[in-house]
């Protein structure tokens, strides 16, 4: 089907399109690489009276390789991090994320900020920069505030963000030389949703250690016990599978048929053999 | 309406379009360049698949109003652009069409593809391939096709040699 119509605006700075945002009065949604959102007003589940174009806006563009973590901007896209035309901060594992995540025409124009604010459960950007504990930086004519990567998301397409706020960038410690990880993304084609994704980040030296499920029917889960076992070093599959499967016990929001269940501990149990082997 | 202008398959155009209008409707209708395909509509079947500044993207979840200032290239544009040029007669040799309806977005994606380096082995032309859906072929014969013209790719033209 065709989008239903609205009014298209492409401010040409940051503060232009939060002034516009916040006059707006909830009927604007902001268009980055559209990826998603045209998709939903083709399919008429999205229906916005005007469309605020941020995807060339500079600010939103910038990479900032820092001492001890990088900057990336909301408009970079998943292609940038794929091909590592950004600084990687993460040893490989962004660029692994990126490399798995739908198809390359999508890559093209998809961004990270998009995939944040959206909070599609199945997405992958809200699992890695989670595990990752990155940090959102979000603007408004109000100010600038700071949160959480894990956390960000309060539910299915729902997150922190306020009606007048932008998502501006993410801001991701770099793991250490001896760090490693471990993702796992199953589905049943390449560049489907997930159907079960887990993102395992091992940084002792930085004692980090957390392992993430996104596809979780809601927020992405820090998983604290296998996170433990992560912490521990140890490699013993039936303890992490415990380990998983406790945490999904505490999860007590969600809801996961058998099938899902099972298929949340095995991609939860191979990431977190990648980190150990 | 917005005033718009771009340039498409090396000719500047100026022209005024509706916000909603996607760039593959735009492309079909007013350009007339209906080698562009509208498959799913969202994002999913590939067909609609052409290059903006130089880079492969959906046409039917692009508008055309944010294509101020863009370069397109469509399956039209492609003249005898020597990849291009590979893959159609390894297209043709191999069979690698039936219908018809994905060829040119197949086509468009197999020269990025190639373009990248990322075109060495089946395994990695059928990853590249995942997000272009073919009804009729089965991909065998389109996976061939591409693996031939990136090898005829990499030698350069007969007369080169």
């Amino acid at each position: 089907m065709k989008a239903p119509a609205f009014d298209y605006v492409r401010p040409q700075s940051l503060g232009e399109a939060m002034a516009l945002l916040a006059k707006s009065s909830g009927e604007a949604r902001l268009l980055a690489g559209g990826q998603s959102l045209l998709a939903l007003m083709n399919l008429r589940i999205a229906a916005p009276a005007l469309l605020i174009d941020i995807a060339r806006l500079p600010e939103l563009a910038a990479a900032v390789d820092g001492v001890d973590r990088v900057i990336l901007g909301a408009g970079i896209t998943h292609a940038m991090i794929e091909d590592t035309r950004v600084p990687d901060p993460s040893r490989g594992l962004m660029p692994r994320a990126a490399a798995s995540l739908a198809y390359r025409a999508i890559r093209n124009r998809g961004t990270i900020g998009g995939s944040l604010a959206l909070a599609d459960p199945a997405a992958e950007w809200p699992a890695v920069f989670a595990a990752l504990d990155g940090e959102i930086t979000v603007a408004s004519p109000r100010g600038r505030r700071s949160l959480n990567c894990a956390g960000f998301s309060t539910g299915i397409y729902e997150t922190q963000l306020a009606e007048d706020e932008i998502l501006e960038n993410v801001r991701i410690p770099k793991l250490s030389p001896g760090a490693r990880w471990g993702y796992v993304k199953l589905a049943r084609k390449s560049g489907e949703f997930a159907n079960a994704l887990a993102v395992a980040v091992a940084d002792p030296a930085r004692r980090f250690c957390r392992i993430v499920l996104g596809a979780a029917n809601g927020p992405p889960i820090v998983l604290a016990a296998a996170s433990q076992v992560l912490a521990e070093g140890r490699s013993d599959p039936d303890r992490l599978r415990g380990a998983v499967a406790a945490d999904l016990d505490r999860a007590a929001d969600r809801h996961f048929d058998d099938f899902q269940r099972h298929l949340n501990i095995v991609a939860a149990a191979r990431a977190l053999q990648q980190v150990t082997a | 309406m917005t005033a718009i202008r771009l340039t498409i398959n090396g000719t500047q155009i100026a022209d005024d379009v509706p916000a909603r209008l996607s760039l593959a409707d735009y492309l079909r209708e007013p350009r007339n360049l209906t080698g562009t395909h509208l498959g799913c509509e969202h994002g999913v079947c590939g067909a609609c698949t052409i290059l903006v500044d130089g880079e492969p993207v959906r046409s039917c979840l692009t508008l055309a109003v944010a294509c101020d200032g863009c370069q397109v290239r469509t399956i039209e544009g492609f003249g005898s652009d020597p990849v291009m040029t590979a893959l159609r007669e390894a297209f043709h040799r191999r069979h690698g069409l039936q219908c018809g309806f994905c060829t040119p977005a197949m086509l468009i994606t197999a020269h990025d593809l190639i373009r990248r380096g990322r075109a060495a082995s089946e395994t990695e032309i059928r990853l590249g391939l995942a997000g272009n859906i073919c009804r009729c072929t089965g991909y065998t014969n389109i996976v061939a096709a591409i693996a031939e013209a990136a090898v005829a790719a990499a030698k350069g033209p007969p007369d080169a040699e």
